[in-house]
């Protein structure tokens, strides 16, 4: 069963405080498109050294929005591509889609 | 207060960081770093007391970062790696380590360590200055005792002590006065900060140094032995140019 993004974790960090709840739901919906960007365009270059980092970068946004399973399969696939394998790159982009989908709802 | 600032690659991570902190009593968030380059700068020209560092950075990582700085405050570690955790607390400054997303209570415990950490030192810093100030202020004199009269010997007039079998030779810019003791005993009594022991038989008065050549110091007209340890130690007290 595919796991669903929450805010859990930005909930409980702003508590009643909506101002930084939207301040901190702003800069997630500005930056993770960014660091897909990079990692798109070096994985398309064959960049796996670079893509590892933007990988890693973004392991911490797929973990704070309370994807465990998404979380494994991240870690997974930034060792594979600090190795120059990309065997779990489709069920990676997989979890990218599903956070685009959520945060562009929000 | 104490100051601290963050130094993350992750603008998301920098925001969480400044939003945990902003709840903390007596800790003042004063600047936020992209790359640890810009911090460096930053700490050039002020002072901080504590930094929340990403180790995992482009570039220029946590490690690096304080490899390169000296003198740093104290550092909390902050990186999604928890395998760095052992290499992390090699460094005296690293206080704590977190792992990302940090949890609330587990931030509040780090800080709980910070202030802990810092209010130590602040203590040492006391006791420090304290002894310093005794030795460097409070003591001035000292009484030998010579053919039962206790006779006052100012320590700055003091060139060099020499040990001679069962007596020591103090050798002042004056005159010399021979007394029955161990040039052990009479060390504990003078001022660290002032006087060094250079040689098994020679305590000599820092102030004093006409000059060092080779293995050899000279004061008054006196060439005085050094060892090559204490010389080590010696060249740490000189303000060299």
């Amino acid at each position: 069963m595919k796991e669903i993004p929450n805010l859990e974790y930005i909930n409980q960090l702003s508590k009643a405080n909506l101002e930084l709840k939207k301040r901190l739901i702003t800069v997630l919906k500005t930056e993770f498109p960014n660091e897909v960007k990079i990692y798109e365009t070096n994985m398309a270059s064959y960049h796996y050294k670079e893509a590892a980092e933007n990988v890693h970068k973004l392991k911490h946004k797929i973990a704070l929005l309370g994807l465990e399973k998404g979380y494994d399969i991240t870690r997974n696939f930034e060792e594979q591509l600090k190795k120059d394998r990309n065997e779990s790159q489709g069920e990676f982009e997989k979890i990218l889609i599903n956070i685009k989908i959520f945060l562009d709802k929000l | 207060m104490i100051k601290c600032i963050v130094i993350d690659d992750e603008q998301m991570a920098r925001e969480i960081l400044a939003a945990m902190l902003a709840d903390v009593k007596d800790v003042e968030l004063v600047a936020t770093f992209p790359d640890a380059i810009e911090a460096m700068k930053f700490l050039n020209k002020n002072q901080v007391d504590l930094i929340f560092l990403d180790i995992h950075m482009p570039s220029f990582t946590g490690f690096d970062f304080v490899q390169t700085i000296k003198n740093l405050p104290q550092v909390v570690f902050v990186t999604m790696d928890e395998n760095f955790a052992k290499d992390a607390f090699e460094y005296d400054c690293i206080v704590d380590y977190l792992v990302k997303p940090i949890q609330l209570d587990r931030f509040s415990r780090s800080i709980d360590r910070v202030f802990r950490k810092l209010n130590s030192n602040f203590k040492n810093d006391i006791q420090i200055t304290d002894r310093v100030f005794k030795e460097k202020k409070g003591v001035s004199e000292i009484y030998v005792n010579i053919n039962s009269r206790l006779i006052k010997i100012d320590l700055d007039t003091i060139c060099s002590i020499q040990s001679q079998g069962d007596y020591i030779n103090i050798k002042t810019t004056e005159t010399n006065y021979v007394v029955h003791t161990q040039l052990k005993k009479i060390k504990e009594k003078l001022p660290v900060a002032q006087f060094l022991q250079i040689h098994r038989s020679h305590i000599i008065n820092i102030d004093k140094i006409i000059d060092i050549q080779d293995n050899t110091v000279l004061i008054a007209k006196e060439i005085i032995p050094i060892s090559k340890q204490n010389k080590t130690i010696l060249m740490k007290y000189l303000n060299l140019l």
